[in-house]
């Protein structure tokens, strides 16, 4: 029996985690080479035997064995096969295998580097990995089996459990329920695993941190050996932030894609901390200074992931308190108490080992500016951390349960994202050390002032929004600054080496991927926020009936009702589909399908809108009702979201920047060979 | 990878004139205006989350102040009209104390009972927009907006949570 298999395999891969945490505990303190060479051996094998088990649970979930409970619960005869095989991320107990997957293939890829150089870092990198991989495979085995079935007790209620209760027989549904249709999104399929994967590669940064702090060996070398790591985690939680907001604007129908729910902002907060960290280990490699703050930042990073997990798995619209009568929050809660109340324990032991070899010297110096970057970030973890507590609070110390909702979250971290967006703009023109006020003035002045044109011209064509004014004069203050950079940079190396610009621009890039590919990022960030101001600030929403034939008016959109259509589409669901033609300027610009589809399994119905994207932004349109028989009238929600691409556009862009900051040199050799040393950088400037 | 990139001296900086006492004072500064942010933020924000029956008895105190309150829904009185975009519909008191909804059986079951006990707390709500997809019978509603003098809830924004789309009830017996 495959569930069996699956189960049992599990089991193994707990004991062999088990095995591997003592091997390399007990190769550590003896200095017995041997044991800790198994022990990683270990941490190899639980790789090939999850992959097993998700892979009996996968085959499970395509072929319809609906006696087992997680298939019934997430799958349909009538779902497609891909869809089967992705509701393995579905429901919590399979995507809490699909984490523990996850988790097995980094620790593995980690044990499968090159460690001649840090092999005293490896049996704790080992302990770290297995002992997280540990914490959430007994999670699976003692409270969330996705291989428990069906029974049918002599009393006559259905049990669920893995083994046959005393006199049970198996029960075998005909059909399971289905997916819930809001998740048959491909932006669902691929959104979970990107935000697992962010999630589960930030623990080896953890844990290569908590080696160094054991083995006193606190230089920056575990830095540099996680960069990537860093890096690649960050790019995946990226990914599956800007993804989600993507399904929700799809999907959910509101004309939004980030309401600040406490589940949105678990997902978000180990992303800001892993920000914040990725700065500020720059300082530690550049200038010998912030080691505690680092040590810091990627404990609780850590702890927010897990925090993260826990709170995102219900999926979509549950909450804590669905969550509560889960047996796993307690379980969650001890975990992560634990972890961060040890992992602070060995950091204050070493804090004399840990101290800086430099200090601040000038407000100006461009680890200055980065500090203020991390305070910024972490201000706003501390904002969106009080906002999800604040109810609990409340509640303990006046009896009353108070809330804040999203108004408080745009509030607080408005000014910090536009400090943020500030810092960008001038960290790049600061030095190392020492930045002298007069020759920061001298670069900064110019950008300064060709931004200003931005905010003027705004105004005098009529915006008068002062936070949109501020919003798009900083977008063009780093657009301008950010460029700049890479046209000095260009400027000097056709000088030097009498390269076309192009190429100069190419090598430039090539030869210094973690300077340029951020500043690619920061151009996506600005992209970004374009497109957040755009939307945020001057959406419009109509809505109304309209008879066959009747138009409705929405900015410079005319949007005519043609006509609506039901039938039943193959998977099982109702779809009721209206055919509407835009109009822009009197120009006819597309053809909309505003639908509903209604779930009969489910008895949901879900909405879906339809967009005519442009630069200019979305024209985004609902079906909110209708008239099922003579079809002589429909009702329409309309948003005008003005810029929403700019949003989408410049998440690629950041993207891009993030895969040419992560990827790996070839050229260090010859570089290093052919350039005297820093002559480059120094005219740069 | 940084070969080329020598912009960084190493080596023991001295402290500057003046020197941490500068770092001190903007640090401070910098903490006490994110401080004033969030308080007042919060201030400005803040709104209570009453269950139904807390809505009913503190209704002289709220007043027509935002608040959010949650509650089951009641199936059979959701109406809709899509020319005006009119929702209405009736919620019944949830228990708000977690521990009380625990022993009652879980989320799903304490919505359940909310619907079926005919003496529990109800409030009859109007919300204008299109109607959420989740909205369907012994569906957890949260719901913001002022309650009105006629007795009425003005919702300005519903968000609808079903915890059996997840717990997923298990089946009748079939063999």
């Amino acid at each position: 029996m495959l569930a069996n298999l699956g189960f049992a395999v599990l089991v193994i891969t707990l004991l062999v985690s088990i095995y591997g945490i003592a091997a390399a505990l007990y190769g550590a303190r003896t200095g017995r080479e041997a044991w800790v060479l198994s022990a990683r051996q270990a941490m190899l094998l639980t790789w090939p035997l999850v992959t097993l088990s998700a892979l009996c649970l996968v085959a499970l979930l395509v072929t319809n064995h609906f006696e087992v409970e997680f298939v019934y619960s997430v799958t349909s005869r009538s779902m497609p096969g891909y869809l089967k095989a992705t509701a393995l991320w579905g429901g919590q107990a399979g995507s809490l295998l699909f984490w523990s997957w996850l988790m097995a293939a980094f620790a593995s890829a980690a044990g499968l580097r090159r460690w001649d150089r840090d092999r005293e870092f490896l049996p704790w990198v080992v302990v770290v990995a297995l002992v997280t991989l540990a914490f959430f495979l007994s999670l699976i085995i003692l409270f969330e089996n996705p291989f428990a079935r069906l029974w049918a007790a002599p009393a006559g209620e259905t049990i669920k459990a893995m083994f046959a209760p005393s006199g049970a027989v198996l029960v075998t549904p005909g059909d399971g329920q289905g997916l819930n249709p809001l998740l048959r999104h491909p932006g669902m399929i691929i959104h979970p695993p990107m935000l697992y994967l962010g999630f589960v590669s930030f623990v080896i940064p953890y844990a290569f941190g908590m080696a160094a702090l054991i083995t006193r060996r606190t230089d920056d070398r575990w830095i540099r050996v996680t960069r990537r790591w860093t890096l690649v985690a960050w790019l995946f939680l990226s990914m599956g932030l800007v993804l989600g907001g993507r399904w929700a604007y799809d999907v959910l129908g509101w004309g939004g894609y980030w309401g600040w729910d406490p589940v949105e902002i678990a997902a978000f907060m180990p992303w800001l901390t892993g920000t914040a960290f990725l700065h500020s280990v720059m300082i530690q490699e550049k200038r010998g200074m912030l080691k505690h703050w680092n040590m810091v930042l990627v404990i609780l990073t850590y702890c927010l992931v897990i925090f993260g997990t826990f709170l995102t798995r219900s999926g979509v619209l549950s909450s804590v308190h669905a969550f509560a009568q889960s047996a796993i929050g307690p379980a969650f809660f001890g975990f992560i108490g634990l972890s961060f109340a040890a992992s602070l324990a060995l950091l204050l032991s070493r804090w004399n080992e840990l101290r800086g070899e430099n200090q601040l010297t000038s407000l100006l110096s461009r680890e200055n500016l980065f500090l203020l970057n991390n305070l910024l970030f972490v201000s706003i973890l501390v904002a969106c951390f009080w906002g999800v507590i604040f109810p609990l609070i409340s509640e303990l110390f006046t009896g009353q349960k108070v809330t804040v909702g999203p108004p408080f979250y745009e509030r607080t971290t408005g000014p910090m994202f536009a400090g943020l967006l500030l810092l960008m703009g001038i960290a790049p023109l600061s030095a190392w050390g020492r930045t002298a006020g007069r020759s920061l003035g001298r670069l900064i002045v110019w950008p300064l002032a060709a931004s200003l044109v931005v905010p003027l011209g705004l105004a005098l064509s009529g915006t008068h929004n002062p936070a949109a004014l501020l919003g798009f004069w900083l977008a063009a203050f780093v657009t301008l600054v950010t460029l700049s950079e890479f046209w000095r940079g260009a400027l000097a190396r056709r000088r030097i080496y009498k390269e076309a610009l192009p190429v100069a621009l190419w090598n430039l890039a090539g030869r210094n991927r973690r300077r340029y590919g951020g500043y690619i990022i920061h151009l996506g960030v600005v992209l970004m926020a374009i497109g957040i101001i755009g939307v945020e600030l001057y959406q419009q929403e109509t809505q109304g009936t309209l008879a066959e034939g009747q138009q409705i008016t929405l900015g410079k959109y005319v949007m005519t009702y043609d006509s609506l259509a039901e039938f039943n589409a193959p998977d099982d669901r109702l779809v009721a589909r209206a055919v509407t033609t835009i109009y822009r300027d009197g120009q006819k610009v597309a053809e909309l399908y505003p639908r509903r589809d209604f779930y009969y399994v489910s008895q949901q119905p879900m909405t879906i809108p339809g967009v005519y994207s442009s630069l200019e932004g979305d024209f985004y349109v609902l079906l909110v009702g209708w008239e099922p028989i003579g079809s002589s009238g429909a009702t329409f929600k309309i948003y005008l979201n003005p810029l929403i691409n700019f949003l989408w556009g410049g998440s690629l862009v950041f993207i891009l920047g993030t895969l040419v900051a992560a990827w790996p040199d070839r050229e260090r050799a010859r570089a290093t060979a052919r350039v005297p040393a820093g002559a480059l950088a120094q005219r740069a400037k | 990878m940084e070969a080329t990139h020598n912009d960084a001296p190493r080596g023991n900086g001295r402290p500057a004139s003046g020197g941490r006492t500068k770092f001190i004072i903007g640090g401070l500064l910098i903490l006490a205006a994110v401080g004033y942010l969030i308080i007042s933020s919060t201030q400005a924000a803040a709104q209570y989350f009453l269950t139904v029956e807390e809505l009913e008895s503190k209704a002289s105190s709220v007043g027509s102040r935002n608040v959010k309150v949650s509650g089951a829904v009641v199936g059979e009185s959701i109406a809709y009209d899509p020319q005006s975009l009119t929702l209405s519909f009736t919620i019944a008191n949830v228990p708000g104390d977690i521990q009380e909804i625990e022993a009652s059986g879980g989320l799903a079951a304490a919505l359940e009972a909310a619907v079926m006990n005919p003496s529990a707390a109800r409030i009859p709500v109007v919300y204008i927009g299109p109607k959420p997809d989740l909205m369907r019978d012994q569906a957890q509603a949260i719901l913001t907006g002022h309650l009105g003098e006629d007795g009425i809830f003005y919702a300005d924004e519903v968000l609808l949570k079903c915890p059996t789309r997840y717990e997923s009830a298990l089946p009748e017996q079939s063999g």
